[in-house]
Parts: C-alpha cells; structure tokens; sequence
C-alpha cells in the first residue's frame, strides 16, 4: 500500500502558514510574530520580509521568546511564536505554563518539525510528546492540522479569538486531503468518509492514511469511518460517541506517542462514555532515530497497513 | 551620565514616603502572620523600591487600571507579592481590608501574584526568571505603538542565577529598549543561603555594563537616590537600565535583618507584635 495516492496534491503546511501570516498581516495590525532563529525554517521569514517592524527574532532563546511573547499579549498584541515542536514546547514549558497558559495570554504557539517525518536530525529533534505536554495545561487549545488547507483555516480562525493555542504542523509535503470549502471550526472533528463497520479518528498527517486504509478495509467488505480530530483539545467528544455507539470500534492514528497524545484522550472519553473495543496507532513508548521519513514511519508503526492491521484486530473483540 | 543631581524630593516628600513605607511595612508583617505563610524578608527589602514606585515614579491610575497610557510595573520576584498588595492597597486599587484574606482559599491575593484576578496585577509571577523577559515583550509593544509608557520591572539577586535573566537581557540591549528599567533588589540572600555562597552572581554591575545596559549602584532603602536613579534611567537612550539596589532582607524589623530564617516564613503571634513594636506608630 502506498504512503499516498498518485493523484494527490502534495502541499507544505509550513509554507502555507508563512503566506497566512503575511496574508493576515496586511489587515491585522495587532499581529507580531517572534522566532528563535529558525524562521526560514518554521516559514515565518515571508512575514519577517513584507514586515520587518512587527517581526521579532530573539535568537536561539525559546524561554525568551515565550515570556516575549507574553509580553506583547499583555500590550494587546496577536502574537505568534513559532520554532520547531522539540523546542518550542520542551525547552519553553514553564514559561508557556506561567505566563501564557496561567494568565490566558493571546499568544498562538505555532510549530513546525513535530513528530518523527523530521526525518534525519534523529530522536533529539523527534518530539512525539509535544501534544501530551500542551493538552494537559489548562486553558490551552491543541490543533493538529491535517493538510495544507486546513492549515490555513486554523491560523485564520484562531486569531479570532484571544486564546493561548497551540498549532502542530510537520516538516514534510502532505497530501490535501480536506476540503478547503469545508469551514474549519475549533474543536469540532470532521467526518470525511462515512462508515458503519468502525471508526477511524487520526489526526495530522495520519488522516490521510486513515482514509487509505478504510479504502483497503472497502476491499475486505468493511466500511470504515473516517474522522479528522484536527483539534485535540477541546475535544470533540460529542463526535466521538456518537461513533462509538454507530460503529462499535474505534482506532485512532497519530504521529506522536501512544501515551498521552489523541489515542489517550479518545480512549478516556470511550471508557467514560462508550465503551468500545479500541486500539490506538502511534509512536511506541520509545524515542525516534535518523532515517528516511517513509521507512520511519514504517518502523515506527504508522502506516496505512498499520491501521488496517490494527482494525481487524479491534473488529475481533467487536461483540 | 550628563543629569545634573536634582534633589527629587523635599522634606515634605521624604516626611510622606517613609510614612508610607512604615505603613507597608505593617502590611506586611499583619498579611504573613495573619496567612501563617509568605515571604516577608524578601517584602520588606523592597519596600522603598515600591512606594517610590508607586506613589511618584508610576504614571497610573488606580480607578482605571487598565488605562493605555500607563507605566506597567512587573514584580519578577513573585514571592514579594506582599509588598505588592499592600502598595496597591494603599495606592487605591483593592481594599485596606482584603490584605488580611491573602493566601486565603477564594481570595484575590493568591501567594504569588495573578493579574487575571488582582487589580493592578500586571503579570502573573512567582516562578522566577520571567518578569525582563515579560517587561520586554512590552516594551517592545509600546515602541511598536509609539507610546511614551514606561515599563519598569523588579526582580530579586537570586533571580541572576536564572539562565533566562541573561538571555532577556541580551534581548532589551539587541532592541535599544530604553524603556525598560530594572531594579535589582541586592539584598544578598536567596533561601538557601547568602548569594555568594550558593552561586556567586558577582560582578554583577560588570556582567550588566557587558550585556550593554546602563548600570547605577544606590542605596535600596534610600528614597532620595532611587528617585534620582530612576530619573537617570529615564533619561538614557537607546540602552536598557539596571539600578542594583543594595538593600536588607528583612529591612526594618531587628530579628528579620540579614537573615534566611524569614525569607519563606511568617512571623507568628509574638513575632508579629515585636515587629510591628519596631516599625512603629505609621503618622499617616
């Protein structure tokens, strides 16, 4: 089974949050946005170029930028904070808890590099806890978007709000697979493919092979399915259940540590709400290494035949 | 520095401020005691920094605090949030009576200082290496509005032993943030033991000057050259400023003075009362 279809458009979500910033920029003066020295990296250089008075670069200072950050959201400033996952979670987490998370500051932590397609730079560069970090700090939204246009309509939406959020976006090209006309609402997941046999919920780049295996699933006369959590927290539970109850099993699909991640948070909203055989999709308990993106994700147990391989183990405890 | 030594304030001045800060100073010792918990040594070492603060550098307005125009002020020491309360108290944004409900399940004045639930809290602290960094952020925001405000931020000795500290102070120099100033309350001491000898933080008017502030050493408890020092600050451009201000842990209460002993703990019943014996009747 292939990673991705032949006819589908492979897009940079960093990219396409780079051209959103400079797009928002134009009509939201209020918008500033601070980098620790990964900008041509993260993207946020387009918007450090059309404007270099609201762009801030605090150098290799993640602790910085975030209490920076702070800052300027008390001043009434929309700021964006931006670095790679690793760093912008992990070397920064108790300034995002005390002075962003705490005081509920209007600062959108967006970042690039998550997950184990970073690919080369091996397990330090890898972090598959980013998510379990963020959703546990109260007041924090937790967005994974699963393509490039989804991507974009998360930066538009959440700058309509003044709520600490965290946005997830990986290193590599990904396949668009939603609909752009879709309107993406905070914590509301989408259906994408509609099933009665059991429910797939992924998130990020894993939504798309979740719909790659409902269509080998289709081969097999079982009907998959398939939902996109972009947003973790808050979750959509209502959405959940009602899956659970429709389809009686659920296997969920990230890029990012069985513990604690999407996995975790759907298996707590089952067990006190719907009880149903369920099996999550993710990074072992282990750290990442060095290789090509497709043979880690091979490694690492996050391919489509995974999920396959993971639904027909749930279907066999689905009274 | 080329500003000329104005005396900033008369006898009249100097007669109300110590007043004030003898007033603070029972604030302190009562909230502690009545808590059964805090930190007054570290309170009391940065008494005169806040009422000079407070009741003539600051331009702000206690009916409004959220006024645009204002100066923000950052207590990056949290754990002095007694002293904080009892100036804000004093200056008009919470009530006289409320200091005595701090640490107190549902209060406002939570242990460490929270600006979405005390007003005239300018940013949530207590854990500590964050307050430059913050102060930073908006000074950068005033300058990006073309506001005139001042940002002023105090943070304890003990908070040099922060990483970020230095990193937040390579940032105000990179930006030119003449709009910041910096009281460092020197008073010697952090929990453990005198600065010196858990990490020594000296020379500290060397490492500023090196991370190109504009550096001032006075008297902490000395009212007359922290209006000057500030003045000084105020008139520097296009580099941040320190004011090392060597101060007492403990200031103004015998048993407290230059000791760790009060640093995290309340005075209790007798304790609270010898305290207050020395401090003395306030006249205000």
């Amino acid at each position: 089974m292939q990673a991705v279809k032949s006819d589908w458009k492979m897009e940079s979500q960093r990219k396409t949050y780079g051209k959103a910033l400079v797009e928002l920029g134009k009509t939201r003066k209020d918008i500033v946005v601070l980098d620790a020295d990964l900008s041509s990296s993260t993207q946020t250089a387009m918007f450090a170029e059309v404007f270099p008075e609201r762009f801030f670069n605090v150098g290799i200072a993640e602790a910085n930028m975030m209490d920076t950050a702070a800052g300027l959201a008390a001043s009434g400033k929309t700021v964006f904070a931006s670095t790679f996952a690793v760093f912008g979670t992990g070397r920064c987490y108790d300034q995002i808890r005390q002075s962003i998370a705490y005081p509920k500051m209007n600062v959108k932590i967006v970042v690039t590099h998550a997950g184990i397609t970073v690919g080369g730079d091996g397990a330090s560069h890898q972090i598959v806890e980013d998510i379990a970090l963020m959703r546990v700090l109260p007041h924090m939204t937790v967005i994974v978007p699963a393509d490039a246009p989804e991507t974009r309509a998360v930066i538009m939406k959440i700058v309509e709000n003044k709520n600490p959020t965290y946005v997830r976006i990986g290193r590599t090209d990904v396949p668009t697979i939603t609909d752009p006309e879709e309107n993406f609402e905070i914590g509301k997941a989408q259906v994408i493919r509609d099933g009665t046999d059991i429910t797939l919920i992924g998130t990020g780049i894993m939504v798309s092979r979740c719909l790659l295996a409902a269509e080998e699933l289709k081969k097999h006369k079982i009907d998959a399915r398939v939902i996109n959590m972009s947003t973790i927290k808050p979750l959509d539970e209502k959405t959940i259940v009602k899956a659970a109850r429709e389809t009686g099993a659920i296997v969920t699909a990230e890029e990012h540590s069985i513990l604690e991640g999407l996995g975790s948070a759907v298996a707590m909203t089952l067990g006190e709400n719907a009880s149903v055989p369920m099996r999550r999709v993710g990074v072992p308990d282990i750290f990442g290494e060095s290789g090509d993106c497709e043979e880690l994700m091979e490694k690492y147990g996050l391919t489509a035949e995974n999920i396959v391989e993971a639904t027909h183990e749930v279907l066999s405890r689905k009274k | 520095m080329g500003g000329k030594l104005v005396d900033l304030l008369n006898v009249e001045d100097i007669t109300e401020l110590t007043e004030r800060a003898k007033k603070i100073r029972q604030h302190i010792i009562k909230m502690t005691n009545a808590a059964g918990s805090g930190h007054p040594g570290g309170s009391l070492s940065a008494v005169e920094i806040l009422v000079c603060l407070y009741f003539r550098i600051l331009k702000h307005n206690p009916k409004d605090p959220h006024w645009a125009e204002r100066d923000r002020f950052i207590l990056s020491k949290g754990h002095a949030a007694p002293a904080l309360y009892a100036v804000l108290a004093e200056s008009g944004y919470i009530p006289i009576e409320e200091l005595m409900t701090l640490r107190k399940l549902g209060c406002r004045l939570q242990g460490h200082p929270s600006m979405t639930v005390t007003p005239g809290v300018e940013m949530s602290t207590g854990s500590l290496g964050h307050g430059l960094a913050v102060a930073n952020g908006m000074a950068l925001a005033a300058k990006l509005d073309r506001k005139l405000n001042r940002i002023y931020v105090l943070c304890g000795d003990g908070e040099m032993d922060v990483g970020e500290i230095w990193e937040s102070a390579m940032l105000a120099s990179h930006y030119k943030l003449d709009n910041v100033t910096m009281y460092l309350d020197r008073n010697m001491l952090q929990l453990d033991g005198p600065t010196e000898k858990i990490m020594s933080i000296e020379p500290l008017a060397d490492k500023w000057k090196a991370f190109g502030w504009y550096v001032q050493e006075i008297d902490g408890h000395n009212m007359r050259e922290i209006m000057m020092a500030t003045e000084h600050a105020k008139n520097t451009h296009g580099k941040p400023s320190v004011i090392i201000c060597h101060t007492v842990k403990g200031k103004g209460v015998s048993f407290m003075e230059g000791t760790v002993h009060f640093h995290g703990k309340a005075p209790n019943k007798d304790e609270c009362a010898k305290a207050l014996e020395e401090i003395g009747a306030c006249k205000l």
